[in-house]
């Protein structure tokens, strides 16, 4: 809600001033305004240059276990920053919390899978079906579970996505693999493809012959700096999925779900239906979870019943209230956090910590291990779990919020109410 | 004939009878008032005109078009707005956002998937808000938070949000309850100055006799679910049944 008011306040000082000058004042290029495009732009950035930025530290440095950028885990914070961004326009705009939107993204990673086995390995077939299908299934399942609203409306996704996964792991093992999952075999037909590759393997999939394994290590003194196809592919769609979701923000049918959300008795006696466009949101937000689950089976092409369980739908739910609901920015910035917690905290071993504290005397070092290992390794959670408690408590409005706390401590801005005002609005917002 | 036609309805929760045989006709154009004492249905009418309850028997019409069985928001669309007892507003929607709705409203219908327009950019509609919230006294207070503003000014935006859709029946539910005095007055007022502006039909319920005698033209009286007596303000004044169904309440000034 912060970038709406934002805008709201920054739009036209003058309070009389007829609109039709006010409009004629608002330059947009690709129908973005000044400070939304500086946002995309800036996110561009990070996102071209994410292999260098999260490779900050020598590749034989003890710290290079910090280093996030590997092309495994980048692809994961641009996959995840998609789930997030769909996620966000149901929760963020509408306040209906889905608890099963792991389905949609499970929907969209098997369909993804079939489209590698019947069609060829060419990840557009893969995307483009993946968000079909994701799309269908949330016409369904939002038509449902949108009979009902608050917590019966998330107790409804829920159970579809549950039940989705139930399925996927034992009845429709013909079309998910089940307990194994769903893999590609060297017997699959791929008729616009070849079943099996010139080298006798299966072939892997690639972007009209661009592989998506294809790496470029780049050696600079002591760094190394991994480019790697597959993610940039995803890097290029997050951010067109990222600027649909700014564009999607600022029109008239994100100010309705706003309306829904904020009072639906009002909205009903002003003439309008908000069942089509909670619908809407829904299917929207499932079809962004398609595509992530799409460009997952693209960069790793198998996909598991396990992607459709309730704790992949908390983890989106995470991500987004980590990061900020309702913000354009938040989501990516959650969907980032949690996946470099997952692949990064969770990869310091006791042996690494004896590492770290050896500088101490042997009981003191003994104890300071014995004191941080719950909170590292397998301890990660535990971890995850305070700063979120942490963040919920502290700022309700995020990651996003936090940024906004400490943008307004460097400026020494005397108008920190303008900040604070719409933290405080979202502090009810993230209290739901 | 009027633009809104009751006959018969008959409504009943459980053994209660909360309204029975109501016959009501509102004349266009006019200001037409439903006092009574405290359960005597008025709310419970209402609530059958917009849709929000399905009277048991009877019908009815607005401009000769039934309105029974239709959705709240397709009756709004027929051109029936409603204002509620407490204010009914977009509160996490800043004031000028909450006057869009209702144009968006006016001119796409109950639905329209925008999601590639620019709202801001949509200058036919920001200019009609602005407009609208001129003609209420409100465009100083555009880029507030509409849950933030005084209970005065939230009734009329509410009320500036229900004229935007242009509508030709405008029902009012106390829209004065719980407002001081000088509160009261500035609604009557601003009613007053609608009226005057507009060939709108205003349909009020109200306990506020002041509120009631200032504004009517018409004025029918509801006692335990009937229509007691229809007449014009000064016949009802000393009217003895209303006297008797009121039962010491004041029955005016």
């Amino acid at each position: 809600m912060t970038d709406q008011t934002i805008q709201t306040i920054s739009r036209d000082p003058a309070p009389t001033a007829p609109a039709h000058r006010a409009k004629a004042r608002e330059s947009t290029v690709l129908g973005l305004t000044r400070k939304d495009l500086t946002l995309l732009i800036v996110v561009a950035i990070l996102t071209v240059f994410a292999p260098f930025i999260l490779n900050p530290f020598p590749a034989d440095s003890a710290l290079a276990q910090f280093n996030a950028g590997y092309p495994d885990l980048m692809q994961r914070f641009v996959i995840f920053g998609i789930f997030a961004i769909g996620f966000n326009i149901l929760f963020g705009l509408t306040g209906y919390l889905s608890f099963g939107h792991a389905a949609f993204l499970g929907v969209g990673s098997f369909a993804g899978v079939w489209m590698f086995k019947l069609l060829g390995m060419n990840v557009l077939y893969a995307i483009v079906a993946s968000v079909a299908f994701a799309g269908l299934f949330s016409v369904v399942v939002g038509f449902v579970s949108l009979r009902r609203s608050g917590i019966y409306f998330s107790i409804l996704t829920l159970a579809f996505a549950q039940m989705s996964f139930a399925l996927a792991y034992s009845v429709l093992t013909p079309i998910t693999g089940g307990e194994t999952g769903l893999q590609l075999a060297k017997t699959d037909p791929r008729i616009f493809g070849q079943s099996i590759a010139d080298d006798g393997n299966i072939p892997v999939p690639s972007f009209f012959g661009l592989e998506m394994r294809d790496s470029t290590t780049l050696y600079m003194g002591g760094w190394e700096f991994t480019l790697n196809v597959g993610y940039y592919l995803c890097a290029v769609v997050m951010l067109v999925a990222f600027y649909v979701a700014i564009r999607i923000f600022r029109s008239p049918f994100a100010m309705m779900l706003r309306a829904v959300k904020s009072n639906q008795q009002r909205m009903n006696y002003t003439g309008l239906n908000p069942k089509p466009y909670m619908l809407a949101a829904f299917v929207i937000s499932g079809m962004y979870a398609g595509l992530a689950g799409g460009l997952m089976v693209s960069m790793d092409p198998l996909a598991g019943a396990e992607r459709m369980q309730w704790t992949a739908s908390g983890e989106v739910v995470l991500m987004t209230i980590l990061g900020g609901a309702g913000t354009l920015i938040g989501p990516v910035l959650g969907a980032g956090f949690i996946k470099y917690f997952e692949n990064i905290f969770s990869k310091i071993n006791q042996a690494t910590l004896e590492g770290w504290f050896s500088v101490f005397p042997d009981g003191l070092s003994d104890l300071l291990v014995t004191l941080v290992y719950p909170f590292v390794g397998k301890g990660w959670h535990l971890t995850l779990g305070i700063l979120f408690m942490l963040v919920v408590i502290f700022l309700p409005g995020g990651l996003v919020q936090g940024g906004q706390k400490l943008a307004t401590v460097f400026r020494r801005d005397k108008n920190a109410n303008a900040v604070e005002g719409p933290a405080a609005d979202q502090r009810s917002q993230a209290g739901e | 004939m009027g633009i809104l036609e009751v006959r018969d309805v008959s409504k009943n929760f459980g053994g209660l009878k909360a309204l029975s045989d109501v016959n009501l006709s509102v004349a266009e154009g006019t200001v037409h008032a439903i006092i009574g004492p405290n359960g005597a249905g008025k709310s419970t009418l209402l609530n059958c005109l917009v849709g929000k309850l399905i009277p048991d028997t009877g019908s009815v019409s607005f401009e000769g078009q039934s309105v029974l069985g239709r959705k709240p928001h397709e009756i709004n669309q027929m051109g029936i707005s409603r204002v509620f007892q407490t204010p009914e507003i977009f509160g996490d929607l800043s004031v000028l956002e909450n006057m869009m709705i209702p144009c968006f409203a006016k001119r796409d219908g109950a639905f329209e998937l925008n999601a590639y327009g620019r709202m801001m950019a949509d200058g036919e509609i920001v200019e009609r808000a602005e407009h609208m919230l001129e003609d209420m006294n409100m465009a100083d207070k555009r880029k507030m938070h509409a849950a933030s503003m005084s209970r005065g000014d939230k009734r009329r935006l509410e009320i500036g949000m229900c004229l935007a859709q242009e509508p030709r029946l405008l029902l009012l539910d106390e829209p004065t309850a719980g407002m001081a005095r000088a509160d009261t007055n500035n609604t009557i007022d601003l009613l007053k100055q609608i009226k005057e502006d507009r060939p709108i039909t205003i349909a009020i319920i109200e306990h506020d006799m002041h509120v009631v005698f200032s504004l009517a033209e018409r004025i029918t009286v509801l006692a335990q679910g009937t229509p007691l007596v229809e007449d014009t303000p000064a016949n009802i004044k000393g009217h003895p049944k209303v006297r008797e169904a009121y039962l010491g309440e004041q029955s005016g000034h």
